[in-house]
């Protein structure tokens, strides 16, 4: 059913989450909340400021990391010029934001689930956690770079066990990738679910290990997208003949409206 | 106020209004149906259909850019029957002029795709591509070449029966207007114009293309004054209509592409500054041409001063 919407929205603060060097990186950026029928976890919204001249003409997208009776939260880390400006968003600013967008996580009440999340790509997982009918079947294994108080972690620990893993090098890395490697194993042996949202890298180990052990596996992509709603076919990713969503063909999926979350043995991911 | 756009010659072509959205920019209208009624614009162009389906080009295809962005999507699409069958009912065709794009590698495959679409009701006209720079089998050739592009513009408008066809022109061209008057000659109904300006961006820290194609199409705001010279200049140089387009964003720029002389203008890349732009382009225009006392665009299309 669609029940997208485009509107303009005003920003209701934006504030700062810990710092890098003394920079502040990571914000959880506050909008006024949009009169949505609904919206799942895993979907996203396009936000573009209405400030913005031309010379940017995208919109960015971002999970939706939390909507309350008065709010929609995104939680946003800068990485280029884009993120950059929407740092520098203020209280009363106004957003043009479409959505709630996209094909949500699967939701199985009853069934343990394991959330892996990589860097920012905990967003989408904080949402998760948030709307989980019963999240004492849930646990999260964290990995990031930055500081943890740059992240919304704090939050999540209130609702679900999640343990964080600072890497600070390869040898940390590899630590944590045998970590996630066993759970995955144990949640396949018990008919689990694994989630996952992180860098490419993060997703293609993942579903590597997912395919060795035959785990049910769900990845959320980030791909560059334009459009947000499925007719640019920038966003694409490559599907395997297990791809069974509706409407998909000539092996390609666009990541805006049959993902961002796919499931793991339906799609190809790319190099870098 | 008048902003019906009836196109002359035989075409019977007629608009609500003179905002029509651009191939590969709009999908198949569907995509768009949530942000705004549909039958409220002049019409809509559809993603690229070739006869059978194609992948595309690979990852990534598309990047941002200065007042605009360069694709390389490839004409990724599911073949002309899948769009018959599962894309055209879900349209209100009986409200909104569909205009089908298409392309194909040589003039009888041309001839083939347009026979196809030529047999069904809902189609109002057929756009034809031979200026796509993304494909290697030659897309650009079709458009670069005044002899090649007429004959392309034979074998559509032979299979076309009594549906209009539009020639789409590429601005990569020493002399638009040659390319032009060929089309004209061979019988094209219409034509439009820009497609996307060759071009590239690169990354120096990664050092890599912006996109995986290295070259692509760039459009947006960046391409406006190219595109509003080549639609002066073909319509100056045709007498056809002509549907002009390239970086419009705003109901001044729309005025601009018919005071140069255009019947109608199409939207692309501005469709993603937000999914419900168009829709809103089209109220935008009506209050600018009451603000300037512009009761008839037939009366102002092509009134510039020199
Ligand atoms: C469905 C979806 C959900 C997302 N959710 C979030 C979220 O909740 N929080 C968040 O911070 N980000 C999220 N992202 C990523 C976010 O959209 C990008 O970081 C943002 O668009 C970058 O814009 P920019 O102009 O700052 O970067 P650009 O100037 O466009 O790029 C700067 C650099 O960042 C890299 N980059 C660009 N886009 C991405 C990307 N998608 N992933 C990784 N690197 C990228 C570029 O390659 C380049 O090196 C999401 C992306 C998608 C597709
Ligand atoms: C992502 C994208 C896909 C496109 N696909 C097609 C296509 O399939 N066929 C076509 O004739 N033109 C295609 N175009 C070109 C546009 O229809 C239009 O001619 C061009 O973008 C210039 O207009 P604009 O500056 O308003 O975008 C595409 C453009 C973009 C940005
Ligand atoms: S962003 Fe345009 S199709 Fe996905």
């Amino acid at each position: 059913m669609h029940q997208e919407q485009c509107t303009t929205l005003t920003v209701l603060d934006n504030v700062p989450f810990g710092t890098v060097s003394g920079e502040s990186l990571f914000f959880a950026l506050r909008i006024e909340r949009p009169e949505w029928a609904d919206w799942q976890p895993g979907q996203f919204v396009m936000l573009r400021p209405e400030g913005w001249a031309l010379d940017m003409m995208w919109a960015r997208p971002f999970s939706i990391c939390r909507v309350s009776k008065r709010d929609l939260v995104i939680f946003f880390q800068v990485v280029g010029r884009g993120t950059k400006r929407l740092a520098e968003l203020k209280t009363g600013d106004k957003v043009v934001v479409w959505g709630p967008l996209g094909t949500p996580f699967a939701v199985e009440d009853k069934t343990p689930t394991l959330l892996l999340a990589g860097g920012i790509g905990i967003a989408p997982l904080v949402a998760y956690a948030q709307k989980h009918p019963q999240p004492w079947n849930l646990h999260m294994e964290f990995g990031h770079r930055m500081p943890l108080n740059c992240y919304p972690f704090e939050s999540i620990n209130e609702r679900i066990t999640a343990a964080s893993h600072l890497e600070r090098g390869p040898d940390d890395l590899a630590h944590f990738l045998d970590l996630i490697e066993t759970s995955i194993k144990e949640y396949a042996e018990s008919d689990g679910l694994v989630l996952a949202c992180g860098p490419t890298p993060f997703l293609r180990a993942v579903q590597a290990f997912a395919a060795k052990h035959g785990a049910r596996c769900q990845l959320s992509l980030e791909n560059r997208m334009a459009c947000g709603v499925g007719a640019c076919l920038g966003c694409v990713t490559k599907t395997t003949d297990k791809m069974t969503a509706k409407g998909v063909a000539a092996g390609r999926a666009q990541a805006c409206e049959h993902g961002p979350v796919f499931w793991a043995d339906q799609i190809v991911l790319d190099e870098d | 106020m008048n902003m019906n756009v009836t196109l002359p010659g035989s075409t019977g072509l007629q608009f609500k209004n003179p905002i029509l959205t651009a191939s590969g920019t709009f999908g198949y209208g569907v995509e768009f149906a949530p942000y705004g009624d549909l039958t409220s614009l002049g019409g809509i162009v559809v993603k690229g259909l070739s006869l059978e389906p194609r992948a595309g080009n690979p990852m990534p295809r598309i990047a941002e850019t200065p007042c605009g962005m360069l694709n390389a999507v490839g004409l990724q699409n599911s073949g002309v029957e899948t769009f018959i069958t599962e894309k055209l009912p879900k349209l209100p065709t009986d409200e909104l002029p569909v205009i089908a794009n298409i392309y194909a590698c040589d003039p009888a495959e041309f001839g083939e795709l347009t026979a196809v679409l030529a047999a069904e009701k809902g189609i109002a006209a057929i756009e034809v591509n031979i200026s796509c720079p993304n494909v290697r089998e030659g897309g650009i050739l079709f458009g670069q070449d005044a002899t090649l592009a007429a004959r392309v513009t034979e074998a559509v408008k032979k299979a076309a029966g009594d549906k209009p066809i539009i020639i789409k022109l590429s601005p990569n061209v020493t002399d638009i207007t040659t390319i032009a008057k060929a089309v004209e000659g061979a019988g094209a109904d219409v034509i439009s114009c820009i497609n996307t300006l060759s071009g590239m961006g690169v990354d120096i820290r990664t050092r890599k293309p912006l996109i995986a194609n290295v070259i692509g199409g760039l459009s947006g705001p960046a391409i406006k004054p190219v595109a509003l010279r080549c639609t002066h200049q073909v319509c100056k140089a045709v007498s056809i209509p002509v549907i002009g387009m390239g970086g419009i964003a705003s109901a001044e720029d729309v005025l601009e592409f018919i005071l140069v002389g255009a019947h109608a203008v199409q939207v692309g890349t501005s469709n993603f500054l937000r999914p419900d732009f168009s829709f809103r382009l089209v109220k935008e225009l009506e209050q600018l041409m009451e603000k300037m006392n512009i009761t008839d665009l037939e009366e102002f299309r092509g009134s510039l001063k020199l």
